[in-house]
């Protein structure tokens, strides 16, 4: 399930990212005639049809993967995440027809209704993604049931959507695939510069995919702030672990890097900043935190890997703004062809903005530790008692692998062969 | 009315729709494998031409049933899927290796291979697991459970073989047509195996697919059978697909009723196996503002690729 999730997350987050990408240089080229943009967008277009048909089958083995791998747990709570489930199958129809529309439509409609087209893709690609997450957002701080010997009673089930969790965690996510999207794209397209640097088709697409990465990073470091004051506020264990903050103390310092050694109750050799993590939890620099130790030892995450995903993230994303700033910088908004080392450094923002995102997943994920739903079953709970489960689990993550290589060798040599 | 029968209804819908378009695409990987003669590669053409714009959405009714199960009968998804784990594996690696070789198809032959074989593996499991649900204990590897399985695979081919008789012309439909009319001798033979299956190994299956209102059902579904024959014979295209597709609906609605107003025979029933009435009352509500979006962008899709031919 793990596995599957880390592949449909970098296939999802594309799904959700590209069609972004597809509004704005389909809607340039109607604006000023440039063929040059008409051919990313049907380059980009091929990359569609082969992302959104992974996406669709792993969408569909993580439906199955929810019944064959945690059947005793749905049971308990389909009840109440049905919901968001049934909005994103909705949303997944229209993503599925228009993009059926979209791709094999070039020569049967306007080129104006044509574009018209990628707007529903693009709405409800982004509709999906937030009612899935919102499921997550759920796990974190669940809320429109109650529990009444072990049998899930008074559903809400709009409450359980609209959790506590689920505005900063949507924001947090949606912006992460549109942050993904444009690095990876700028990144590929960067690649092809260092080895062709005349190749204007490359320029212009990586100028689309920076400016949209120059808007979306900044957004993403605020909307990443609000999710910390979030967990200040309603999920403290958590922003313990993401912080290492193992004491209770006034004016906490924030820890950058470090090793937290959970037997020792302490973060070594991190760089402390010191009060700033009071001051940026609750704009106080004198404000107390709460340590991992408040907690009942059964309910503390693994702080060592919450720490450390977290700092690499935040890590990552700062990184990523100073890219792009860079590159606005030396290439005016992309006006002028970047040079050799900031073409290389754009690469990098690619591989940079994967990590990123996955590690913000291991956050979320490894945060909850040692529960599914916060408070009312543990992980070790949830899990199906089938037979041959090993078996299956290591047959669909080759499966994944196996997809995930045939996908990113067709996506690597799209650029190409759009030139043969 | 009340709320668990529309959920029910709608369920029955989304499933037959499922049977009938996601059937088809699986029908079109059949016809792949088994194309042949001097239009082969032609035939081959054809199919893809008719799944491409349409085969994602015609899988979403897939996603859609499934979330219909595990949000308005939480139990009984979560016993489905104990009790029929094997069956449903497979059909999901079918269907992961079909969408991706369809997706990869263009790099090379062996994808091709890869979606024939897939489109036969998952229709031929998702019918040993009905089988296995309709004759009790989740007994998927019953003679029973095994014929319904071929069964599924014959209509599928017999679904797509008619419709693609629709949408080609020339030689190229003959081939189809030709096609059309063995599968659907092949998919009656399967049928007719069923209840003789039954008849022998599990009576009182035997006894739910004779009872009176299972053999009126059987009785309209073989008759819609054989009109299939008939159009196809005449020719008449555009009603062998409409034939085609009601006796599809009375084979699903001759399981449900054989399956005697249980989910799961002898275990859960909808009333029983309900979710919390909240739940309920907000799936419909979902469904009937949802439908108000789908409907059009269907019409939209299907009127913009099904209305011409290759």
């Amino acid at each position: 399930m793990g596995t599957s999730l880390a592949f449909h997350f970098v296939f999802a987050a594309l799904g959700v990212g590209l069609p972004l990408l597809m509004i704005v240089v389909e809607g340039l080229w109607l604006r000023t005639g440039d063929r040059r943009y008409y051919r990313l967008a049907r380059t980009w277009s091929r990359a569609m049809l082969a992302l959104f048909a992974i996406g669709a089958i792993s969408g569909t083995t993580l439906a199955f993967e929810l019944g064959l791998l945690w059947p005793v747990f749905m049971g308990n709570t389909g009840a109440v995440i049905g919901i968001p489930f049934t909005l994103e199958g909705f949303a997944f129809f229209i993503e599925a027809i228009f993009i059926g529309i979209y791709l094999h439509g070039w020569d049967r409609l306007s080129p104006r209704v044509h574009w018209l087209c990628s707007f529903p893709i693009a709405i409800s690609g982004a509709l999906s993604a937030a009612a899935v997450v919102s499921v997550n957002a759920w796990m974190n701080t669940p809320a429109g049931f109650t529990l009444a010997h072990g049998v899930v009673v008074d559903v809400d089930p709009w409450k359980a959507v609209f959790n506590p969790a689920m505005p900063t965690e949507v924001l947090h996510t949606t912006l992460a695939a549109y942050v993904f999207t444009a690095f990876a794209v700028a990144a590929l397209y960067a690649l092809v510069l260092v080895r062709r640097p005349s190749d204007s088709e490359a320029a212009l697409a990586l100028r689309v995919a920076m400016l949209v990465a120059l808007i979306a990073i900044p957004l993403q470091l605020v909307a990443g702030d609000m999710s910390s004051r979030f967990d200040a506020h309603s999920e403290p264990l958590k922003l313990a672990a993401t912080e290492g903050q193992f004491a209770t103390e006034r004016g906490a310092p924030l820890r950058i890097g470090g090793i937290p050694d959970a037997a020792a109750h302490t973060t070594r050799f991190a760089l402390e900043i010191p009060r700033l993590l009071s001051f940026l939890a609750f704009d106080d620099v004198n404000a107390p935190v709460r340590g991992v130790d408040a907690f009942p030892t059964l309910e503390q995450p693994p702080v060592l890997a919450v720490h450390l995903a977290f700092d690499t993230m935040v890590g990552s994303g700062f990184t990523l703004l100073g890219i792009a700033l860079w590159w606005a910088f030396a290439t005016r908004l992309g006006g002028r062809v970047p040079a050799r080392t900031l073409a290389r450094a754009v690469v990098l923002s690619g591989v940079l903005a994967l990590v990123a995102m996955e590690a913000g997943w291991l956050v979320t994920e490894e945060g909850r530790q040692p529960w599914i739903v916060v408070g009312f079953w543990r992980t070790s709970e949830a899990v199906t008692t089938a037979p041959a489960l090993d078996l299956a689990f290591y047959g669909f993550s080759l499966i994944y692998v196996l997809l995930a290589v045939t996908l990113g060798w067709l996506l690597a040599h799209l650029h190409r062969r759009n030139e043969a | 009315m009340n709320d668990v029968t529309l959920v029910v209804l709608v369920g029955l819908a989304a499933l037959t729709l499922y049977a009938l378009f996601g059937g088809a695409d699986f029908g079109g990987g059949v016809w792949d494998v088994l194309a042949s003669g001097q239009r082969r590669e032609a035939q081959r053409e054809a199919v893809a031409h008719a799944m491409g714009p349409v085969w994602e959405t015609n899988h979403v009714w897939l996603i859609f049933v499934i979330v219909l199960l595990f949000t308005c009968f939480p139990p009984a998804f979560a016993a489905l899927s104990v009790g029929l784990y094997v069956p449903l594996t497979f059909v999901l690696v079918g269907i992961i290796l079909r969408g991706a070789a369809f997706a990869f198809r263009s790099q090379g032959e062996a994808w091709g291979r890869v979606f024939g074989v897939a489109s036969v593996i998952a229709p031929f499991f998702f019918g040993c697991a009905a089988g296995g649900l309709a004759v009790g204990a989740f007994a998927w590897t019953s003679p029973f459970a095994l014929a319904v399985g071929v069964l599924a695979v014959a209509l599928c081919a017999q679904i797509a073989a008619v419709f693609l008789t629709v949408e080609t012309g020339g030689a190229l439909r003959e081939d189809f047509r030709f096609r059309a009319l063995a599968a659907t001798l092949v998919a009656g033979a399967a049928a007719a195996a069923v209840p003789a299956i039954a008849a022998r190994t599990v009576p009182s299956t035997f006894a739910a697919l004779t009872s009176h209102a299972t053999l009126i059902d059987i009785a309209l579904t073989v008759g819609m059978g054989a009109l299939v024959l008939a159009t196809l014979a005449f020719r008449r295209f555009t009603l062998a697909r409409v034939f085609v597709a009601l006796e599809t609906i009375g084979l699903l609605l001759g399981w449900y009723i054989a399956q005697a107003g249980y989910l799961i025979p002898g275990a859960a029933t909808p009333e029983n196996a309900a979710a919390p009435a909240a739940t309920l009352h907000v799936f419909l509500w979902i469904v009937a503002i949802g439908a108000v979006v789908l409907v059009p962008s269907l019409v939209l899709l299907f009127g913009l690729f099904k209305a011409d031919r290759t």
